[in-house]
């Protein structure tokens, strides 16, 4: 039975929350061109007088005075913002819950959804954490209503029963965790591109310091420190990998029970398998001398690109034992 | 550093004789398994191994797919021949996937036994001594007190007991010390991490070499035993004997298939009647996600279908009833099927053979002439079928598809289409030569697989054990503590250096926060004076005379 107004108040509340995001990083791109006179200035300052031997421990210590009160206050509309976009998100869910009175995560739609509000939580938890970070704010937003509305257009999936084999406890064991583990990375990987940026941006700085010629001020310089963002990627990765690992011994014990086997390489099990190993690396570089710092976040970022093919390629092209697209 | 050490004793003039080829093989031996066992090399493994999986889940794989993989190969003539001999389509099994995993599990056990026996020692010998300069380690605080410094340091063993810490007590070399570790399950949780993986690869392996699967059609009604020969297609492991099979046979009763209002699937059931070893039978339901477990078997429900039934007059009144044959689901969302029913032996006095190929629609309709179906349940069944008689070729020694003619009969013109129509339940079509074929119903079928997998057992128990060795090891802090006591400078009291050293964590400055100053709590309240402050606290090198040791 199909609640049909519930799945309306879902396909509603999943624009709210689009449109939400949007100001949302209207309002962060305000900030930063607002912050950006004065706070352009002290960064460099701070930049120009060498990296310091030991990173700051207290990141948020960092900068966070001169940051002039209009910036500040748009900083924090943003931040509202998105918190209001994840509570409609949510709700998009819960309503298509209650609608078909299953978990929400049944199609691809639902999925993609899900993934994308655990990064719009893991983030709003990492900016609330540490107030810096709020500012990588856009570069997450952004990608994440690019995500939605290709989610809205492409993947959308009219509210309905699961499929027959989709109908097992395992469902909330296996695709919630993948569910999570894959929020966590998307956050992690976008960590990881802002460090790419930053790195470089901080390398431009220190040869025009060195040359006597200063870099010319840029929106970079908002972005958290390379360091900072570094540990972020890290850290969100190591949070994320037990989860996916999880996630995926759990889809194997299913596939037991489903299918007959707990593991026939169908294409959806290649590909986690292949994201399972990236992110190995991805950890054991971070301890490799010769590997830290940009080549290991290079591995994070082909960890993102891998999960991405995963759910997009594999549902949507190839076909397998996974292929619940409803697309 | 520069040093000016004293002048060497000239070593003894003899020129390095060439080492022997035997230690020259061995000296290579070493470098190799070096490199091979760096982490350098075992992440360009993972990558490798990362990369060898791709076109495994690009290029259709015979583990999953003969026929897709027969498709391609007929699809590109010459591409595809090259790619099969680059074992592209059994990727999984190929000896270099093999040997990339190989390599990578060798490298593995170069990384992790020395580390494991490393980790046996040390959790069999105390803390190593304290730094000489407590105040380089990442965090660092001195505190003054007016103890003297073995009580002061008894202070500092408490707070470090309370935490957890295995701390040990030495007069070092300038002063009382102490050391404290804690967090060895950090260590323990990366070794049972890749040791659980290397367990996990031995169960896949028995798996392999001991497992196997059998499947088969079953009508309702019907049954079959668990021996190779009865299966339809069934796939084995080198050292599987096809008579250590367990004895099992399964019966099925009746199957049922649901559906939700919009025709999805809602389950599929099958009720069994199963025995083993000769005892008496035992009923039950099997059904998606529900397998039936017995004796290391498992028995699932891998899809269903309908064989149509016909039956068929002959002219001279000779009538053969209840002959069916299974269709397969061309569209599992109207099961719309599609086979052949081939009846070799017309009786006797004709040396005929007749086939009816075609369509079947459980809930049939028809546009512009051709069938097809509305819904998957069997409302209305309709038959779209074409009758061929000649000759069928099944004794010719070539193996031929039991859900397809062979071609190859018509093209010579061995085997004629004599009839194409639609047919209803009881409607039939009458032949030129008199024979009628009428069709008569449906019966269901279910698809039915038997794995046994001697090594899924221990796949699981290792990969808990990988979770439990990565939780561990991420979660898990592996810190290590260093105090030591001087006499106070001006003489009254004591000055005790604190240091810290941690690996794992990155915010490890307000738990050294509040070691301190629980250190400096508890020695206010042991002091008669509390004299104590807080001095020097934070990063970086304190001012020292001394140059770093190089």
């Amino acid at each position: 039975m199909i609640d049909e107004s519930l799945a309306a108040l879902s396909d509603t509340l999943f624009s709210i929350s689009v449109g939400l995001y949007s100001l949302a990083v209207v309002a962060f791109c305000a900030e930063l061109a607002f912050g950006r006179s004065v706070r352009g200035r002290s960064e460099q300052l701070v930049a120009a007088g060498g990296v310091p031997a030991q990173p700051p421990v207290d990141v948020r210590a960092a900068g966070e005075p001169v940051e002039p009160t209009r910036a500040r206050r748009l900083g924090l509309v943003a931040m509202v913002l998105t918190g209001l976009g994840a509570v409609a998100h949510a709700g998009v869910l819960v309503a298509r819950g209650m609608a078909t009175d299953r978990l929400p995560w049944g199609n691809m739609y639902e999925f993609a959804t899900a993934v994308v509000l655990v990064a719009v939580v893991a983030y709003l938890v990492l900016a609330v954490r540490a107030p810096s970070l709020r500012h990588i704010g856009v570069f997450l937003l952004a990608p994440v209503v690019l995500s939605m509305v290709l989610i809205g257009l492409f993947l959308y999936a009219e509210a309905g029963p699961l499929v027959a084999a989709l109908r097992s406890s395992w469902l909330a064991i296996h695709v919630s965790t993948a569910t999570i583990g894959f929020g966590i990375f998307f956050v992690s990987g976008i960590a990881s591109a802002l460090y790419l940026v930053r790195s470089r941006r901080d390398a431009t700085v220190a040869a025009g310091a060195a040359t006597g010629a200063p870099a010319a001020p840029s929106l970079l310089d908002r972005l958290p420190t390379a360091a900072a963002l570094d540990r972020t990627a890290h850290r969100t990765a190591v949070f994320g990998f037990p989860i996916w690992t999880f996630a995926v011994i759990a889809g194997a014990i299913w596939a037991e029970s489903a299918w007959g086997r707990f593991w026939g390489w169908d294409p959806k099990e290649t590909w986690a398998f292949i994201a399972w190993i990236v992110y190995a690396a991805y950890l054991h570089a971070r301890t490799t001398a010769g590997w830290r710092g940009r080549p290991s976040a290079w591995i994070n970022i082909v960890g993102l690109v891998v999960m991405i093919f995963n759910l997009l390629f594999v549902n949507l092209v190839s076909t397998g034992l996974h292929s619940y697209g409803g697309v | 550093m520069t040093a000016t050490a004293p002048p060497r004793p000239a070593a003894p003039a003899s020129p390095p004789s060439p080492p022997s080829p035997g230690r020259r093989v061995a000296g290579r031996l070493l470098r190799w398994w070096r490199q091979l066992t760096a982490m350098r090399t075992a992440l360009i493994l993972l990558f490798l191994l990362a990369v060898a999986a791709i076109p495994g889940s690009l290029l259709p794989q015979r583990s999953l797919s003969q026929s897709d993989v027969a498709g391609y190969l007929a699809e590109y003539p010459t591409l595809g021949p090259w790619l099969d001999r680059l074992y592209l389509f059994d990727v999984f099994s190929s000896p270099w996937f093999a040997a990339i995993y190989l390599l990578l599990f060798i490298s593995l056990i170069g990384c992790v036994v020395p580390r494991a026996i490393e980790h046996g020692r040390s959790l069999f010998t105390p803390p190593p001594t304290a730094p000489r300069h407590l105040q380089r380690l990442p965090e660092s605080a001195a505190l003054t007190t007016s103890l003297a410094g073995p009580a002061a340091l008894d202070v500092v063993e408490e707070e470090l007991r309370v935490r957890r810490f295995r701390v040990v007590r030495r007069e070092g070399r300038s002063g009382p010390e102490a050391s404290a570790e804690k967090g060895y399950l950090r260590e323990t949780g990366n070794v049972l991490f890749h040791l659980s993986l290397l367990a996990l690869l031995l169960g896949l392996a028995g798996g392999k070499l001991w497992g196997y699967e059998g499947s088969i059609l079953v009508t309702e009604g019907q049954g079959f035993c668990n021996a190779f020969q009865q299966y339809d297609t069934h796939r084995s492991g080198p050292l599987v004997d096809g008579e250590d099979l367990s004895r099992l046979c399964v019966d099925l009763e009746d199957f049922e298939a649901e559906y939700e209002e919009n025709l999805t699937a809602a389950s599929y059931t099958a009720d069994i009647n199963w025995e083993l070893d000769g005892a008496d039978p035992v009923g039950t339901t099997i059904g998606v996600n529900d397998p039936l477990r017995v004796g290391g078997d498992r028995v699932y429900v891998t899809g269903h279908g309908f064989s149509p039934v016909f039956s068929i007059t002959r002219p001279d009144g000779q009538t053969f009833t209840d002959l069916s044959a299974p269709f397969l689901p061309a569209d599992l969302g109207t099961m719309l099927s599609q086979g052949v029913l081939k009846v070799p032996d017309l009786g006797a006095g004709s040396t005929e053979q007749l086939a009816i190929e075609g369509f079947l629609a459980p809930t049939g309709v028809l546009e512009a002439g051709f069938l097809t179906s509305i819904n998957p349940r069997p409302l209305d069944p309709k038959v779209g079928i074409d009758v061929y008689t000649g000759y069928l070729g099944l004794d010719s020694g070539l193996p031929q598809s039991v859900y397809a003619l062979d071609r190859e009969q018509i093209d010579r013109g061995l085997l004629n289409r004599v009839a194409r129509t639609n047919l209803a339940v009881g409607e039939s079509t009458t032949l030129p030569d008199g024979t009628v074929v009428t069709f008569s119903g449906l019966k269901e079928f279910a698809a039915l697989q038997v794995s046994h997998d001697p090594g899924q057992v221990w796949v699981l128990g290792a990969s808990i054990a990988v979770l439990v060795g990565l939780l561990g090891m991420l979660l898990v802090r592996r810190e290590r503590v260093f105090a030591r006591s001087d006499p106070a400078p001006d003489g009254g009291g004591t000055v005790l250096s604190i240091g810290s050293l941690t690996r794992g964590s990155a915010d490890t400055g307000p738990r050294f926060t509040s070691l301190t100053e629980d250190v400096q709590a508890a020695l206010a309240a042991r002091a008669d004076a509390p004299a104590s402050t807080p001095a020097a606290r934070g990063h970086g090198p304190a001012p020292d005379e001394e140059a770093p040791p190089s």
